[in-house]
């Protein structure tokens, strides 16, 4: 009997890093088959995957900003206002006539310098934490991208400028059926989660936000400049929000004075259930995107099994704490107190 | 040790104010190649700033340092590490989330050319990190263990072989055995003495008198923000030395 117990325990040790790096990949590969056995004519469909993963094309943009923010132990959350002001601004242009290509580019300028304008309020200003001065944007750059719009939605954009919210990837010559199209928006995701992931992970800047996150004093006296690390990673946190405002502008045509409201609790969301952790240091680009997915398939279920958006509060609510429970237990047993 | 050669790194006249407080009043110190210098003081003596003038992390309000015989300006730990001079903190400053290579490498990672892109070199992290731990004798189940997971003179290990991983000249330790279980203490003081014979200069400020009258060569106690006395181990005693900290010659 003991020794059955012992195999057990040693069998669970072994598991255990594995289960700390993929365990939110199981728990969204779960997640897909309860919703298949639950809806298997519908959700596992060509139109209602690629449905998915053009819903939470933004979201993704805006979480993966925020989850290098949360990796520093910080917070962001003015990204939902960055998108809205981003959106405001490239609304602004196309009306005004200008050519798609500056159209496309002025979202995402927008959104760094709004980053960078955190960041260095951060940094010079000296605040005592991040949470302070992006509450404070949060607020200025929603205000901002009401006075430049006049507070009324600007509709009607080109279809350039469309093309990476709206756009598709023709299949027919996989012989595949019209209707079975790749969405840009989701090739988009691809790419960029990919290249944040070659960066944090194997950059020298990305091994430093992780340094600065598991101790920013060791940070200091490796002669890391903190300050510019922090500024660079609220910037790059602006600019992927500024690339969600362009996939918006492509999805709802329009730029209008919701957009993005409360979307920074949704992303801040999506890290926490992915695993990062607010003490910063601790989680991984692929959990991030196993976060979004989940809050993602999580909605479009409920939806297609018409449960009430209040029952989804509800239930995203719960795997927030749950998530974070199961985190708090695995570190129990991984770190030495 | 001879006092006539020239010190491998003396500072002179060393001031700093916060604010309206002076934490150091012109202090002087030298530490020469291959000798190990002692820095007692109480609390509040002025020790941990003196060792962060020196780190270059902080800026002095006044006075000079001098690294071998040549004047140098620190704006940053970067400039110490650049001259060859590290610190060990007292509160280690290691990063738990990372393995113990990342960590002796933090801020001077090997890089390899991926085409365009520079990215980390693991494998030689890896290679460099195992060579060096081996070099200083110390056992650590692998190069790619977290520090979080690391016992407390494990720590000061990891700690120790990060300063002296890129040819350190002068090695400054803060309080390198406080934090230690009493057989862990042996082999941190080892590891000071092995590092005196490759002629490292060794600077430790300690409350321990076993530690210093095990590893130095010279002892100088702080009061007050100010050199108080200095000698030789060999001319001192500790009841001397301890008198020094409370301020009693």
């Amino acid at each position: 009997m003991e020794d059955k117990d012992k195999k057990i325990v040693s069998l669970h040790l072994k598991l255990m890093p594995y289960l700390e790096k993929y365990g939110i990949l199981l728990l969204l590969v779960i997640m897909i088959l309860v919703m298949h056995i639950l809806q298997p004519d519908v959700f596992l469909s060509w139109r209602n995957v690629t449905n998915v993963f053009k819903q939470i094309s933004w979201q993704s943009m805006l979480a993966l900003g925020v989850f290098m923010v949360i990796v520093t132990a910080g917070i962001d959350l003015s990204v939902g206002s960055i998108m809205m002001l981003s959106l405001m601004i490239l609304a602004v242009v196309a009306k005004a006539g200008a050519p798609w290509y500056i159209v496309v580019i002025t979202p995402l300028i927008a959104g760094f310098l709004c980053g960078l304008f955190n960041g260095l309020g951060i940094t010079l200003l000296r605040m005592p934490h991040p949470f302070i001065m992006t509450l404070g944007t949060l607020y200025i750059f929603r205000g901002t991208g009401n006075l430049i719009s006049g507070g009324t939605p600007i509709s009607g954009f080109t279809d350039e400028v469309r093309y990476l919210g709206h756009g598709r990837i023709d299949l027919q010559w996989l012989g595949l059926e019209k209707s079975q199209y790749l969405p840009v928006s989701l090739v988009l995701i691809a790419i960029v989660y990919i290249i944040f992931w070659i960066f944090l992970n194997h950059s020298k800047t990305g091994k430093w936000i992780y340094a600065i996150g598991g101790n920013p004093n060791a940070a200091r006296a490796s002669g890391i400049n903190v300050n510019k690390i922090l500024v660079i990673v609220y910037s790059l946190c602006g600019f992927l929000s500024g690339i969600g405002a362009l996939i918006l502008a492509g999805r709802t045509d329009s730029g209008y004075p919701n957009a993005g409201l409360q979307s920074e609790l949704d992303a801040i969301a999506a890290c926490i259930i992915g695993g990062a952790s607010f003490f910063g240091g601790r989680g991984t680009v692929l959990g991030v995107f196993a976060g979004v997915m989940i809050m993602g398939i999580l909605r479009n279920g409920l939806n297609l099994m018409d449960v009430s958006s209040f029952w989804q509060q509800v239930l995203i609510g719960s795997i927030i704490v749950l998530a974070v429970y199961v985190d708090v237990l695995r570190r129990d047993l991984g770190t030495r107190k | 040790m001879s006092a006539t050669t020239n010190p491998l790194l003396e500072a002179k006249g060393i001031t700093k104010y916060f604010g309206t407080i002076t934490a150091l009043e012109n202090v002087n110190l030298k530490v020469h190649a291959g000798e190990c210098l002692g820095v007692v003081g109480d609390n509040g003596a002025g020790k941990s700033t003196l060792m962060k003038v020196l780190s270059g992390l902080y800026k002095p309000s006044a006075g000079s340092l001098f690294f071998q015989g040549k004047e140098e300006i620190l704006e940053s730990p970067r400039d110490s590490q650049n001259l060859g001079l590290e610190m060990v903190y007292q509160d280690l400053a290691l990063a738990g989330n990372l393995p113990i290579g990342e960590n002796i490498f933090l801020g001077r990672e090997p890089t390899k050319n991926l085409g365009f892109l520079k990215l980390l070199d693991f494998n030689k992290i890896k290679e460099l990190t195992n060579a060096h731990l081996d070099k200083l004798k110390i056992n650590v189940k692998s190069a790619d263990q977290k520090v979080e997971e690391l016992s407390g003179g494990q720590r000061q290990a990891v700690a120790i072989a990060r300063s002296t991983a890129f040819n350190a000249k002068v090695v400054i330790m803060d309080e390198p055995t406080a934090a230690l279980a009493i057989k862990e203490v042996g082999k941190v003081l080892d590891l000071i003495n092995s590092l005196k014979k490759t002629g490292v200069g060794v600077i430790v400020i300690s409350h321990r008198m076993d530690d210093i009258f095990t590893v130095c060569d010279r002892v100088m106690a702080l009061f007050q923000g100010t050199n108080f006395a200095e000698a030789n181990l060999s001319s001192t005693s500790r009841d001397e030395v301890i008198g020094w900290i409370m301020g009693k010659k």
